[in-house]
C-alpha cells in the first residue's frame, strides 16, 4: 500500500524522467507528445502539468458509458486546493441581489433540497487544444479534457430561490476553496447568467457517479452546469452570490472568451462586448475511440469504428462515417440514449476486404441540426475544436 | 551529489551550490537535468520566477505555439495579471531564455 506521499513522488518521478509515450489520439494532427502521471485517487492520467494539476484521460479511458471517477479528467488554473473536510464545509449564498443570505451545511444541502441526478459530459472549454493548427499558447490538451459521468446534487435554483432572488438580479457569481500562491493573483471566480443559473439541469453537486466527488473533481461540492463547458463548473464550491450587475474579475472579463458572433451557442449578453464574449455551450462533437491512428486492421476480420457523440444538449440526431476521403457517409448505429446533456455511443463495422491504407472520418449532427464542421473556426485561445475527425489505419 | 540533487527535485528542491566555475558548471547543468528544461543562460531565474506559481511542463509544452512577441505577453500577463515578482531585467533575460530555447513557432 503506497503512502500519498510515495504516490506524490511516484509521479513526480513520472514528470521528471520523461517516460514517453507515443500519441494514441485520433485527429489527422499529431497530438502532443504524452506522458503519465498519478494524483492520489486516481489511475495513471496523461499529465499535462503537475502543479497547478491538469492531467487528461487517455482515450481507452473514454470507451466506458460512464468514465470513471478514478480516470476523470483534473483541470485547474491555481495550485492552493486545499483538502476540504465535508463536515465543517459550509456554503454561503448572498450577494446584493439576494433576500435572505444563507450558509449551508451539506448536511442542510442534503436534506432540504429535492436530489437529482443528471447524466452529462463535463468537457473542459480547451479540450483539443493541443490540435489546434496553428497552435496556440495554453494546456496542450488532446482528446480527453472530457468525461461523462452521471451527478447527482440539487438544484441551483431551489437554494436560489430558498433565499430569494431580488428584483434586478443579472449574474450569479460562483467561487470556490482553490487560490493562489501569490495575494495578487486573481482568484478563479465565475458568473453565469440568472436564467441559466435558474435552469432545472444546473445542479450543486455532491456525487459523482453514485459517490462522493473525488478531491480532484471538487470534493465536497460543485456546480454542475449540463450543456455548458467546464469552466461553470466551479469546484470546491464555497460562495454564490446574487448580483444586479456583471461579474467584471479577470475570469470573466479577460479569459473563456471567443470572438463575438464567431460560434454558435447561448449568449451571455450581460457579458458580451462587440469584439468578445464568453464562450458557453459545448458545440456538437465526436471522438474516434477506436480503432486508433496507426492501427493494423487484419484483412477480412471483422472490424468496427466505434466512439462517443455529444452536444450542449440538444441530444444526438446521427452519427456518420466516411471510409473513402469523406466523400461519402454512411450513418453510425446508435447506444443507448443516457440523457440529452450525456454521450451518445455509435459504432459502425468496417470494411476489411481489401488491404490498403483506410482514413476512417465520423461527424455527428445535433437535434437542433448544428453538424460538426470540416474546418476549424480559429481563435486565440483554441476554444471549440469540432471538426470533424479521422484516424488513418492499414489494412493488412 | 547528481544522485542527491535527484532526490531534492523530486522534493520539488532546486538546489544550486556554489563552487569553482568548473563546479558550478556542472551544478547547472544537473539542475538543468532535473528541471527538465535547457541548460543555457537565463534558466536559473526562469526557473526561479515560473516556479513560484505552476510547474515547469508548461514551458516546453507550450513551445510549439510561441514565438519572441508570444513569450512577451505570456511574460506580460504573468507579471500584471496574475502579479508575479519580476523585475524589468528579469523580465527581459527571461525572455531571452525563452525565446532561445522554446520558440518554436514562426515570427
Amino acid at each position: 500500500m503506497l503512502t500519498r506521499r510515495e504516490l506524490l513522488l511516484a509521479g513526480a518521478g513520472t514528470w521528471l524522467s520523461r517516460r514517453a509515450r507515443a500519441a494514441d489520439a485520433p485527429g489527422v494532427t499529431a497530438a502532443p507528445q504524452d506522458s503519465l502521471g498519478t494524483l492520489p485517487g486516481k489511475q495513471p492520467l496523461i499529465q499535462r502539468a503537475f502543479r497547478p494539476p491538469n492531467f487528461e484521460t487517455p482515450l481507452a479511458d473514454l470507451a466506458a458509458p460512464f468514465t470513471s471517477n478514478d480516470v476523470f479528467f483534473v483541470r485547474y488554473h491555481l495550485t492552493v486546493i486545499p483538502w476540504l473536510d465535508a463536515a465543517s464545509w459550509r456554503l454561503k449564498v448572498g450577494g446584493a441581489s439576494v433576500r435572505q443570505p444563507l450558509t449551508l451545511s451539506l448536511a442542510e444541502l442534503k436534506s432540504g433540497f429535492e436530489r437529482v441526478t443528471i447524466a452529462a459530459v463535463n468537457q473542459c472549454s480547451g479540450n483539443r487544444r493541443g490540435l489546434f493548427a496553428p497552435r496556440v499558447p495554453g494546456v496542450q490538451w488532446a482528446n480527453g479534457a472530457m468525461g461523462n459521468a452521471r451527478w447527482t446534487g440539487v438544484r441551483l435554483r431551489d437554494v436560489l430561490n430558498k433565499a430569494g432572488v431580488a428584483a434586478g438580479a443579472l449574474e450569479v457569481v460562483f467561487a470556490g476553496a482553490d487560490s493562489a500562491v501569490l495575494p495578487q493573483t486573481p482568484n478563479f471566480v465565475k458568473s453565469l447568467p440568472l436564467e441559466r443559473a435558474l435552469d432545472e439541469s444546473t445542479l450543486i453537486a455532491f456525487e459523482m457517479n453514485g459517490q462522493p466527488l473525488p478531491h480532484w473533481n471538487g470534493a465536497p461540492v460543485r456546480l454542475a452546469v449540463p450543456g455548458w463547458t467546464g469552466t461553470y463548473w466551479m469546484k470546491h464550491l464555497t460562495d454564490i452570490r446574487i448580483e444586479p450587475k456583471a461579474f467584471d474579475g479577470f475570469w470573466m472579463k479577460s479569459a473563456y472568451r471567443l470572438p463575438t458572433g464567431a460560434f454558435p451557442g447561448a449568449r451571455f449578453a450581460s457579458q458580451e462586448t462587440p469584439e468578445t464574449t464568453p464562450i458557453t455551450e459545448i458545440l456538437v462533437n465526436s471522438l474516434i475511440v477506436g480503432p486508433v491512428a496507426g492501427a493494423r486492421l487484419k484483412r477480412g476480420e471483422h472490424a468496427e469504428v466505434t466512439g462517443k457523440a455529444w452536444d450542449g444538449g440538444a441530444g444526438i440526431a446521427a452519427v456518420e462515417v466516411s471510409v473513402d476521403g469523406r466523400r461519402s457517409w454512411r450513418e453510425a448505429k446508435l447506444g443507448h440514449d443516457l440523457g440529452r446533456f450525456a454521450w451518445r455511443d455509435f459504432r459502425m463495422p468496417v470494411d476489411t476486404a481489401r488491404a490498403g491504407p483506410l482514413e476512417i472520418a465520423v461527424r455527428a449532427r445535433s437535434r437542433n441540426g448544428a453538424q460538426q464542421p470540416d474546418k476549424l473556426t480559429f481563435n486565440p485561445s483554441g476554444y471549440h475544436d469540432n471538426i470533424v475527425q479521422a484516424v488513418s489505419v492499414e489494412v493488412a | 551529489m547528481r544522485r542527491i540533487a535527484r532526490v531534492l527535485g523530486r522534493c520539488g528542491i532546486i538546489v544550486f551550490a556554489l563552487g569553482s566555475a568548473g563546479a558550478q558548471a556542472a551544478e547547472a547543468a544537473a539542475a538543468a537535468e532535473i528541471t527538465g528544461l535547457k541548460d543555457a543562460p537565463g534558466h536559473d531565474l526562469t526557473v526561479g520566477r515560473c516556479i513560484i506559481c505552476h510547474s515547469l511542463e508548461y514551458i516546453p509544452s507550450n513551445a510549439p505555439a510561441m514565438n519572441r512577441a508570444a513569450w512577451q505577453k505570456t511574460i506580460q500577463k504573468m507579471r500584471e495579471r496574475f502579479g508575479a515578482p519580476i523585475t524589468d531585467d528579469e523580465a527581459k533575460q527571461i525572455l531571452d531564455y525563452l525565446d532561445a530555447n522554446y520558440s518554436g513557432k514562426a515570427s
